[in-house]
């Protein structure tokens, strides 16, 4: 099992896009048990209602959990999404 | 007339199209033994009909509005809708009202939640569960093809799908009952760029199909059947909108000077290296503040020299020599990085943060100057720290500054002479002792944000006092008064870099007050710029005067509307 925490960075956090690129990104590992958890509530990061449900923003520290043959590689590939913003381009002020 | 939110400016008039959402919601289309197939030829059904339609939009509207389709979809898969169902069904229950049941639970869910942007995610779920209600039922779809002329659309609450494949040709704009500034919907029109007022009370009530109304998405309001005097206002005002946007952007590479001549300096505010392109673009003369904290967010370890190096060079060379200010290390406060393994503290806006946890590791601060020094060769770089409340810590962090030139001089690299050095004020404390704070330094930024919670101590995120939040409180003026006063007396320049430098109603007030810089978010620049072309400085310096010897924000503000 791997786990590591993150913060978001991008502006409006876990919303509709940014949860969807999320989801695709888990589901590509159908494997690999992969969850995240905020303040030590657990959900499935493959379902697009529970990360959106979380009610994560920007700041938000999560923990994302995995356990399979994939583990490190998904750790990874979400990981690297929220670090670069989900690609959001900046509509948010100072 | 009508009032309602905000939501996308601009102004339009014309027939009004009423959108009603009604669905006939009795029972299950035909004869279906098997709800469960019947379930399952919805979802199927109604996953093709948001493929169409997110390639339709990516099209005609972009890759962003499309995007709204991706998490729709997701959710036609989500285990915790799919399974509920099935489930519901299995015990007997109709499909639409499983449907209708379970949607609703999901509903409730995110209309509880807290923050305004993810409340309105229930609109997606409303809409996914309409969606497959229609296919369950066998209702028809809207078309908005067979629309004629244009029209505005007036609605309850129009759906993220109802909105991304409207035609911006055929809608002149729209007005909803519900609704708020962060929906789907506000969103859309200010993509497209069309009229939106939203949360219009009793908007339905009042308007039958066929009538006339105007709409003006500025002010937020809503005209019946207008007259033709109205009409006419109306118009008269989106001309002159038109010829101000044009104006804007002829104003790009002019100077920030007012009719008498005193000029400032108008700089962005900038987190992100990817940024800078569109800082350039809004005319900024300079950054007034990077942030580097987005180096260091997102990840699991500290970013190493060379790193940060590259990340400050890039936005150095970026501006191609014209000043670029960056912030060191402002953590803490909302600004949580896991790996720094902060303590969790009572209050963390008064706690370990910024300048005082980089002096408590200087290990890790140095690493930031020494990367700074390297990228100062680059461009014209100005250093400047964060929370400052003590004159030893400015001396401490310049001392460490100062170490980290001789350690990479006597490694052999190449050094500018000397980098300008500033600092942010943002607590009372350091406001009031700006006049020794200014020998230490060469500048001060006004960190306006958290100098009015600081000042006024309110917590301008907590909504039951946000109101209490007043950039114009004559107690901030007379802070920045006094900072000001103080620099210029040891000549030295005051910038401002928190949202009141982009605000317009601030602006004659801190011209009149001597700000030097002000710097804001790109998008507000060219605005600001209009508006202190219109200005006299010496106006603005009587009006500053005024501000200073009353008691309210109120006020403040009947005395800046009563400059123009």
């Amino acid at each position: 099992m791997v786990k590591m925490d993150i913060t978001l960075t991008n502006a409006t956090g876990l919303h509709a896009r940014p949860a969807a690129q999320f989801v695709h990104a888990a589901n590509r590992y159908k494997d690999t048990i992969v969850k995240v958890s905020k303040n030590g509530k657990e959900i499935d990061a493959k379902s697009i209602i529970s990360i959106m449900g979380l009610g994560a923003t920007q700041g938000t520290v999560l923990t994302l959990i995995a356990d399979g043959p994939d583990e490190t590689e998904v750790i990874r590939v979400l990981a690297d999404l929220v670090e670069n913003g989900f690609g959001e381009g900046a509509e948010a002020g100072c | 007339m009508l009032t309602g939110i905000a939501a996308s400016p601009g102004i339009a008039v014309g027939k009004v199209l009423l959108v009603s959402p009604e669905l006939d919601r009795q029972e299950t289309h035909g004869v279906q033994d098997d709800q469960q197939a019947a379930f399952q030829q919805a979802l199927t059904a109604s996953k093709n009909e948001l493929m169409a339609l997110r390639q339709r939009v990516s099209v005609q509207t972009g890759e962003a509005a499309a995007a709204v389709f991706d998490a729709q979809m997701l959710m036609l898969d989500d285990p915790n809708l799919v399974n509920p169902v099935c489930q519901a069904i299995d015990d007997g229950v109709d499909a639409v009202q499983a449907v209708e049941k379970i949607t609703q639970t999901l509903t409730a869910l995110f209309a509880g939640m807290e923050n305004s942007y993810m409340r309105e995610r229930a609109a997606d779920i409303n809409d996914i569960s309409r969606r497959l209600i229609r296919h369950l039922t066998g209702s028809p779809q809207l078309d908005w093809t067979e629309m004629n002329d244009p029209v505005i659309l007036v609605a309850q609450d129009l759906t993220p799908s109802d909105t991304a494949q409207l035609d911006p040709c055929k809608v002149l704009g729209f007005a909803t009952q519900s609704g708020g500034k962060t929906s789907h919907s506000a969103i859309l029109a200010r993509t497209l760029e069309i009229p939106a007022v939203v949360g219009v009370p009793g908007l339905l009530a009042e308007i039958k199909g066929g009538d006339v109304i105007g709409i003006d998405g500025e002010a937020g309001e809503v005209f019946i059947n207008p007259d033709p005097a109205v009409v006419n206002r109306l118009q008269q005002k989106a001309a002159i909108a038109a010829r101000l946007r044009e104006e804007l952007t002829l104003l790009r590479d002019h100077p920030a000077i007012t009719q008498d001549g005193h000029r400032v300096e108008l700089a962005a505010n900038v987190g992100h290296p990817k940024d800078i392109p569109m800082a350039l673009a809004h005319g900024a003369e300079g950054v007034g503040l990077y942030r580097t904290e987005f180096i260091f967010m997102g990840r699991t370890q500290l970013p190493d020299e060379e790193e940060q190096y590259q990340a400050y060079r890039t936005v150095v060379a970026g501006m191609k020599g014209k000043p670029v200010i960056i912030r060191t290390l402002d953590v803490g406060g909302d600004k949580q990085i896991p790996y720094l393994n902060m303590p969790s503290e009572a209050n963390p806006f008064l706690g370990w943060r910024a300048l005082r946890m980089c002096l408590d590791r200087p290990e890790l601060f140095k690493t930031q100057l020494r990367a700074l020094w390297r990228a100062g060769c680059h461009g014209m770089l100005k250093i400047m720290f964060p929370m400052v409340s003590q004159l030893a810590e400015v001396r401490l962090a310049k001392e460490l500054l100062a170490q980290a030139r001789e350690e990479l001089l006597s490694e052999g690299y190449q050094l500018p002479e000397r980098i300008p050095v500033g600092i942010m004020i943002e607590i009372p404390a350091a406001a009031l002792i700006a006049d020794q704070l200014a020998r230490e330094v060469d500048f001060f930024s006004i960190g306006s944000n958290d100098l009015i919670q600081y000042t006024i101590g309110v917590d301008r995120m907590n909504q039951q006092i946000s109101r209490l939040y007043q950039p114009l409180h004559p107690g901030v003026l007379r802070l920045i008064a006094m900072v000001i006063e103080a620099a210029h007396r040891q000549d030295k320049w005051v910038g401002m870099c928190g949202e009141m430098a982009g605000e317009l109603q601030c602006v004659p007030i801190l011209l009149g007050l001597g700000l030097d810089e002000f710097s804001m978010s790109s998008g507000n620049i060219l605005q600001v710029k209009h508006r202190i072309q219109t200005l006299s400085a010496e106006h603005c310096r009587n009006l500053a005067a005024k501000c200073l010897a009353v008691g309210e924000a109120e006020e403040v503000r009947r005395l800046v509307e009563s400059l123009k």
